[in-house]
């Protein structure tokens, strides 16, 4: 700081403060509306302190559900999304890990096809081709399986890069010490590139597991069964079915649930998370 | 341990640049050989043909009987010492020394007797639990060529291992390395920019320039009889005088050549002395003084014991026998 | 570029099969239907396609609906862009003056990134929900009466607001990175010749930070146009009357609702054009990471 004024500092205290409530307003406002029993909205506006129904509605999203709306307990939609979220992640780093170095340390034929084919996937958002991907994975019968929740969404550019990029930062010098210690080249990948990629795997799998738990289209379009709904897909369903019966209190704590995981990876791997958000835009 | 042979080799990049051409080396088994030269004279691409990291455009390489030019690097029996050392930073500097023999599925005792052997050697036990990391320069530097050490190769390669070192280490370690070679008796091709270092290690110097080989001697035989005014000019610090012939008409044999290279040291001050230098600097280094000047329009140097007389005008006259005459056209030595 | 290079030239396409793969039947296999298909069309029975050309194209130009999209989309990105990067951009020179309560402000600020964009809708849904939200009730106090089911303009804010808040972060922390990348000495100079807080910023800081600014921009517009899906789906479902009906809605309801596969085709082409465009532009501001 350059010169010291009090209220220059206040203001900022005052903006930052400011700013943290009303980032922070809807999701109190969800987990105020958790607390409460379902006759607590008819009054016209919602509480803004917790009520004493807490443990209870929790316990019956977790454990049952809303029968009503369709959708399963939400402790099976949390394990869809994890097992989605899991599956995208270590996916994306298995495949773009390997693709990467092939890129760096091979020289081959069509080396350069090779690498515009990945580099066009990042013009390709799934939303934009998102009815033809649907009919690819209707007919290889992926509809309503975990394999169809997370394939086609494991090929990504934006990995491949970041690891082509922490590949090129490695120096020559350490691939030919270890050919001259007798490493072959999956030898070399396993014992040096993987160690010293430890923490931009790390990074990048804080990112990719928000990324994977967040995904909404995708699931919502290929899971017809409510075995394969996940909790951010799954949600929207519930909030439809009790639009005409409102069960507010239990699509809030649906909601804070469904945030749960994420925002704790966030917050609990902050130094993790910034690394990946800007290794992966880079 | 066994001979390298470089027959003929030369080295022709894919844009077609020549890198490297006709260069033949006997290097014989046990001998400490130094590649020398400017950056870019190709002495480092040699060495790299020698390990097996750059391939060969022509020639051969053998080490011991056989031809290794299709042999990948780890089975050429070599090891070698990288110039920013080239330590895995995840390993331990045990694992360091003991990864080339995993690989090569060495038994574990053996792994173990050659580690510790090599840390006795290079006096870097206490660290063997240490990352690369947390190690100064010069312990990186013992942990790199106590990987070399550890395989018992049939060679050692150093690719300018001592520059990332501040000078003082750079000249502890310069000996250590000698005497580490002479009580291995490893056959040793090492590759520096230094020609004090040159000299002060090698058996043998093969002195490069643009690809190719100018000199191959031992140190006093290239000091002494520099073969080409390249090579007169690249070792000896100071370098040698290169005067143009016709600016020293007076200088026995001038008359045919086209430089004349007079060493520093080899000019004494006479009072009827046929050189006379205008004295522009002097520079003290303690045991003796250089004194730089001009004759006849040629920049000129000479080294003087601390406590001779100065002036501003000295006239010099050559020792007998220190002149070196080098032809016009190749820069080539004429006797 | 590597000088090592290891010589194999089987193993290379093995290592890239997964990925080669996956992209060619996931990604280029489906855009190369959607461009084939957006030259095509069926007739009512879905028995029969025909190649018509353009006319796809064509028609989505005269079509008033998709026009209104295009023009929705713009407004939508661009006040999204503006709203989420004007919020995070005071916080961030807020944040930039504290030294040990930084961390704490910054913890507090990231975690909406966390939030799934169809969650983050349902949020604000809630919030602004006429009957018993607390926004209508406290605007009501003002004497405005909210209704983003019947009010066009109120469902843009809605859709606006949600997906503004949850980009804050990212936004922020990209700027809260360049500004410490700023160097202090350049703003003590300023200080020294004179220059108050207010004319330090527009002097020094904010040029300064222009290379962060532009490449916000383009990310918040790409956030905007493909990332909001789940905004859109969870609040307002692209109404009021096509109020906030986006382009990628729109591809989405007319494919998959509407059953107009030729018209969603011909939609999924100009969108990959704009990615296109988006990604060029991207990419010649970040040049090295296309070099290989």
């Amino acid at each position: 700081m350059i010169e010291n004024r009090p209220g220059l500092n206040l203001l900022a205290h005052l903006t930052l403060i400011f700013g943290v409530c009303v980032v922070a307003l809807p999701v109190w406002v969800a987990f105020v509306a958790s607390t409460h029993g379902a006759t607590d909205f008819m009054s016209g506006t919602i509480p803004m302190w917790p009520g004493p129904h807490l443990v209870e509605n929790y316990s019956q999203m977790l454990g049952a559900g809303v029968s009503t709306s369709g959708t399963p307990p939400v402790a099976t939609m949390m394990l869809n999304s994890l097992i989605m979220a899991l599956a995208i992640a270590i996916g994306k780093i298995a495949i773009s890990i390997l693709s990467a170095f092939a890129i760096v340390y091979f020289r081959f034929p069509l080396r350069g096809l090779a690498f515009w084919c990945i580099f066009i996937t990042l013009m390709l958002p799934v939303e934009v081709r998102i009815v033809p991907t649907f009919q690819v994975v209707a007919d290889l019968g992926l509809l309503n399986s975990y394999a169809g929740l997370s394939i086609p969404l494991i090929a990504s550019a934006t990995a491949t890069f970041l690891f082509r990029q922490v590949f090129l930062t490695i120096p020559d010098e350490l691939t030919e010490a270890a050919r001259i210690d007798g490493a072959g080249p999956m030898k070399f990948f396993r014992d040096i590139l993987l160690p010293l990629s430890r923490s931009n795997i790390a990074a990048l799998f804080v990112i990719l597991f928000i990324y994977g738990w967040n995904q909404y289209l995708w699931p919502l379009l290929v899971t017809t069964s409510s075995d394969y709904y996940t909790i951010v897909a799954g949600i929207k369903r519930m909030a439809d079915a009790v639009d005409g019966l409102p069960q507010w209190h239990l699509v809030m704590a649906t909601a804070m649930l469904a945030m749960i995981p994420p925002v704790a990876v966030v917050i609990g791997m902050q130094r993790l998370f910034v690394k990946g958000l800007v290794e992966t835009e880079k | 341990m066994a001979s390298i042979t470089l027959d003929n080799l030369g080295k022709i990049y894919a844009g077609g640049t020549r890198a490297v051409g006709d260069v033949n080396i006997d290097i014989a088994d046990g001998e400490f050989i130094v590649l020398v030269g400017p950056s870019g004279c190709g002495k480092s691409t040699l060495l790299r043909m020698v390990a097996g990291l750059e391939s060969i455009s022509e020639g051969e390489v053998r080490i011991g009987d056989r031809v290794v030019n299709e042999v990948e690097p780890a089975d050429r029996d070599i090891a070698m010492v990288f110039q920013n050392y080239a330590l895995y930073p995840h390993m331990s500097v045990r694992e360091n020394l003991a990864y080339g023999l995993k690989n090569r599925r060495t038994p574990k005792a053996e792994i173990d007797r050659r580690v510790d052997e090599a840390a006795e050697i290079l006096q870097i036990g206490k660290f063997l639990d240490r990352k690369p990391k947390a190690l100064s320069g010069g312990q990186r530097q013992r942990v790199a060529m106590g990987r070399a050490i550890v395989r018992e190769p049939a060679a050692f390669l150093f690719d300018e291992p001592l520059s990332n070192l501040d000078a003082k280490l750079r000249v502890a370690m310069r000996l250590e390395i000698k005497e580490l070679q002479k009580r291995l008796r490893t056959t040793s091709l090492y590759v520096t920019h230094d020609q004090l270092e040159a000299m002060t290690l090698a058996d043998r110097l093969v002195v490069l320039n643009g690809g190719r080989v100018e000199q191959i001697g031992t140190p006093l035989e290239v000091y002494r009889r520099p073969a080409s005014a390249f090579v007169a000019g690249f070792i000896g610090s100071p370098a040698m005088n290169l005067l143009d012939a016709g600016a020293v008409p007076f200088l026995p044999g001038s008359a045919h050549a086209g430089q004349v290279g007079i060493r520093p040291e080899d000019l004494d001050v006479t009072a009827d002395g046929p050189i006379e230098l205008q004295v522009t600097a002097v520079e003290e280094l303690g045991a003796q003084r250089l004194v730089h000047g001009h004759t006849a329009g040629e920049r000129m140097t000479i080294t003087l014991p601390s406590d001779a007389a100065l002036s501003d005008v000295l006239r010099l006259t050559p020792r007998p026998g220190a002149l070196h005459l080098f032809d016009r056209q190749t820069g080539a030595r004429m006797d | 570029m590597k000088r090592t290079i290891f010589r194999n030239q089987l193993l290379p396409w093995l290592l890239l099969a997964p990925q080669l793969v996956i992209t060619f039947v996931f990604f280029l296999w489906p855009a190369a239907q959607a461009v084939k298909q957006s030259f095509l069309r069926e007739d009512a029975f879905g028995t029969r396609t025909s190649f018509v050309g353009l006319a796809n194209f064509e028609k989505l130009w005269g079509n008033a609906e998709y026009l209104n999209s295009l023009q929705v989309t713009a407004v939508f990105a661009i006040s999204v862009t503006i709203l989420s990067m004007g919020l995070s951009l005071i916080l961030a020179v807020a944040v930039d003056r504290m030294i040990r309560s930084s961390r704490v402000y910054t913890t507090l600020l990231v975690w909406p990134y966390a939030v799934a964009p169809a969650v983050a809708g349902i949020l604000w849904w809630f919030i602004f929900n006429p009957t018993i939200g607390i926004m209508p009730y406290v605007l009501a106090q003002v004497g405005y009466d909210w209704n983003h089911i019947s009010s066009k303009s109120d469902a843009m804010t809605l859709v606006v607001i949600a997906s503004a808040w949850k980009q804050i972060s990212y936004n922020f922390l990209f700027f809260v990175a360049g500004l410490q990348a700023i160097p202090a000495s350049l703003r003590e100079a300023a200080a020294i010749d004179g220059a108050g807080p207010v004319r330090r910023f527009f002097d020094i800081t904010f040029p300064l930070l222009s290379p962060t600014t532009f490449f916000l921009l383009v990310v918040n517009i790409v956030y905007a146009m493909f990332d909001t899906f789940g905004v859109i789906d969870a609040t307002t479902e692209g109404g009021p009357a096509q109020a906030t009906n986006i382009m990628v809605y729109k591809v989405y309801f007319d494919g998959f609702v509407g059953q107009n596969m030729g018209s969603s085709a011909a939609q999924s082409v100009v969108l990959m054009m704009l990615v296109l465009v988006l990604t060029v532009v991207q990419f010649r501001y970040v040049e090295k990471k296309v070099e290989y």
